[in-house]
C-alpha cells in the first residue's frame, strides 16, 4: 500500500461537507413538503447554502494538496 | 437511496483498479530483470513502432529497483543503455493500463484537437528564452491518427508527446524538422528525493531529457518555470473561441430581433433563451442585488451563458472533450473578474464591515477583522475551486467508468472480461453523463448566484443606526 495521509484528510473533508449538504437537502425537502408554494425561495436558498458548505470542503481539499 | 449502491461500486472499483495496478507493477519488475542482456543487441534506430498502438514503450519504466536513478539530467552522450533496453524488452509485454494517468491525460489541455480517432492540428506559439518565438502548426510534428497524439518528428527542438508540446532541454539538439525514434516516460528521483515521471526523447540511441512547458503554479502542482513557455491556441482555447463565437451569433441575432420587433412574441432561439435570461434576472439578480441589479445584468448573463456553454460543450462525447471549465486557470480568471467587480463596487458599509465590524465589542473586532480580510479573498477562491472541482470530477468519473473495460480486460490480455464489463461501463457512464448535464446547469447557476450575492453584499445600503442603539 502506498499513498499519503493527505488522502485521509481529503476524505474527512468530503465526509464533513457530505453531512452538511445532506442536512441542507433533507431540511429543504421537509420545508417544501410543508409549504409547496415556497419552492422557488427554498430551492434558491438551499443551493446557496449548499454551495457555501461545499466551499469549506473545497478549502480543506486545497489545503490537503498544499500540505502534500 | 440512489447514491449508496453507486458509491459502494465506486469504492470497489477503485480498489480493483489499485490492486490490478499493483499486480502489474510486480509482474513488470520480474519481466524487466531478466532479458536486459539480450535486449542490448536491439537496434533502437530501426525500431518501427507505427502500427501497434498499445505495445508502446510509454509506461514501462516504473519499478527501477536496482537501477541507478539518482541523476536527474543525464548528460548528452552519456546514454543509459540499460534503461532503453528494458523499455524495449518489455515492449512485447502488454502495456499496463493506468486509469489515473489516462483520466488526467483526458482532462488536461492539449496541443491537438481530438475528434474521435482523428487528431486535428492546432497552432503552436512557443517561446524559449534565448531562442525566441516559434510559430507553427502542431501538424508539423507528424501525428498519426489514433496514436495518442505523439508525434514522430521534432521541430526546432520541440516534440509532441501525448498531445503536449515538450522541448529538448539540450541546446545543442539540431534545429529544424527531423525524425525521432521514440519518447518514453519513466519515473525518476529528483535531487530532493521525490519521485516523479519525466519524459525522455530517444534520438540516435541516446536519451535526452524533455522539459514540460512553464506553469505559473510555482511548483505547487508539480509545474514551475522551465526552458520554454507555451502560448499556443490549445484545445481549451479553441473550445473557448468556438463557444464564444456560437454565443455571439445567438445573442447578437436575438438582440437584433428585440430591437426590430419589440413587444412581439419571441421566435426561434428566443423561445429557448428568454426564459433563461428572465430566470437570471428575476431569481438571481433582483433578489440578491436589489435595486441596482440592472448594471450587473451583463456580467451575470455573460458568466452564466459562458460557463453553461463551456460545460455543455465539454459534455459532447467524441468531440474533443475540452475540459475548459475544469481548468483551474480558466476558473481562476473568472473568479478574479468577480473579485474586481465586487471590490470596486464595494461601498462604505462593505469596507466598514470588513475592517471594523460595527455593533460588536472592540475585542471581537480585533479577532474578526483578519477573518473578514481573508474572506475577501476566500470568496472568489472557492468560486474558482467549486467550478473546477465539480466539472473535473464529472469528467474523471466518466473516464473511470469507461476505463473499467480496460481495467477488467487488463489492456487486451483478457478480452472476455472486457466484453463482460462493457455493458455495465456504458450504462454507468451514461448515467453519470445524465447527472453531469444537470451539474452543468447547476454549477453555472451557482457561480452566477454567488457572484450576485457577493455583489449584493458589497453594494447593499445598511442601516446600522438602529443596531447600535439596541
Amino acid at each position: 500500500m502506498t499513498g499519503s495521509i493527505v488522502a485521509i484528510g481529503m476524505g474527512l473533508a468530503a465526509i464533513g461537507a457530505g453531512i452538511g449538504v445532506g442536512n441542507i437537502g433533507g431540511k429543504a425537502m421537509e420545508a417544501i413538503a410543508r409549504q409547496p408554494e415556497a419552492i422557488g425561495d427554498i430551492r434558491a436558498n438551499m443551493i446557496l447554502t449548499a454551495a457555501l458548505v461545499e466551499g469549506a470542503a473545497l478549502i480543506a481539499i486545497l489545503m490537503a494538496f498544499l500540505a502534500k | 437511496m440512489k447514491k449508496n449502491p453507486l458509491l459502494i461500486l465506486f469504492i470497489v472499483m477503485f480498489g480493483l483498479a489499485k490492486s490490478f495496478g499493483q499486480h502489474d507493477h510486480n509482474q513488470q519488475a520480474v519481466d524487466q530483470a531478466a532479458p536486459a542482456a539480450e535486449a542490448h543487441s536491439h537496434d533502437h534506430g530501426d525500431h518501427d513502432h507505427t502500427g501497434h498502438d498499445h505495445t508502446g514503450h510509454d509506461h514501462t519504466g516504473h519499478d527501477h529497483t536496482g537501477h541507478d536513478h539518482s541523476h536527474d539530467q543525464p548528460a548528452m552522450g552519456q546514454a543509459a543503455p540499460e534503461h532503453s533496453a528494458t523499455a524495449h524488452a518489455a515492449g512485447g509485454h502488454h502495456e499496463e493500463f493506468k486509469a489515473d494517468a489516462s483520466a488526467f491525460h483526458h482532462i488536461s489541455d492539449l496541443n491537438v484537437y481530438t475528434i474521435g480517432p482523428w487528431n486535428l492540428p492546432l497552432p503552436c506559439i512557443l517561446y524559449a528564452p534565448g531562442k525566441g518565438l516559434s510559430m507553427f502548426s502542431s501538424g508539423k510534428f507528424g501525428i498519426d491518427n489514433a496514436h495518442h497524439g505523439t508525434g514522430h518528428k521534432a521541430v526546432d527542438g520541440y516534440v509532441l508527446y501525448k498531445g503536449r508540446v515538450l522541448r529538448v532541454a539540450d541546446p545543442s539538439f539540431p534545429q529544424g524538422e527531423l525524425e525521432i525514434s521514440d519518447i518514453v516516460s519513466k519515473e525518476i528521483t529528483t535531487e530532493k528525493g521525490e519521485k516523479k515521471d519525466k519524459e525522455f526523447l530517444i534520438y540516435n540511441g541516446q536519451e535526452l531529457p524533455l522539459d514540460k512547458s512553464s506553469t505559473a503554479d510555482g511548483g505547487l502542482f508539480g509545474g514551475g518555470i522551465t526552458s520554454f513557455y507555451d502560448f499556443s491556441v490549445t484545445r481549451n482555447v479553441a473550445a473557448m473561441l468556438l463557444v464564444t463565437a456560437f454565443l455571439a451569433w445567438i445573442f447578437f441575432g436575438m438582440a437584433k430581433r428585440y430591437k426590430q420587433a419589440p413587444g412581439t412574441a419571441p421566435t426561434g432561439m428566443q423561445k429557448l433563451f428568454e426564459p433563461l435570461i428572465l430566470f437570471i434576472q428575476d431569481e438571481v439578480a433582483k433578489p440578491f442585488i436589489g435595486a441596482k441589479y440592472e448594471q450587473f445584468m451583463p456580467l451575470l448573463l455573460s458568466l452564466f451563458f459562458f460557463i453553461l456553454g463551456l460545460n455543455l460543450f465539454g459534455q459532447i462525447p467524441f468531440f474533443g472533450g475540452a475540459n475548459v471549465t475544469g481548468n483551474l486557470a480558466f476558473t481562476a480568471v473568472l473568479a478574479i473578474i468577480v473579485f474586481f467587480v465586487v471590490n470596486f463596487n464595494g461601498n462604505k458599509h462593505y469596507w466598514e464591515h470588513v475592517f471594523w465590524m460595527p455593533g460588536i465589542p472592540a475585542w471581537i473586532k480585533v479577532l474578526i477583522t483578519p477573518i473578514e480580510i481573508l474572506g475577501v479573498f476566500i470568496k472568489p477562491l472557492t468560486l474558482a475551486l467549486r467550478l473546477f472541482a465539480n466539472i473535473t470530477a464529472g469528467h474523471i468519473v466518466i473516464i473511470i467508468f469507461v476505463s473499467l473495460i480496460f481495467i477488467f480486460g487488463k489492456a487486451g490480455e483478457n478480452p472476455g472480461a472486457a466484453w463482460g464489463a462493457s455493458p455495465a461501463s456504458v450504462i454507468l457512464a451514461l448515467f453519470i453523463s445524465a447527472i453531469e448535464l444537470l451539474v452543468a446547469f447547476i454549477q453555472a447557476y451557482v457561480f452566477t448566484l454567488l457572484t450576485a450575492s457577493y455583489i449584493g453584499a458589497a453594494t447593499e445600503e445598511h442601516h446600522h443606526a438602529e443596531a447600535e442603539h439596541h
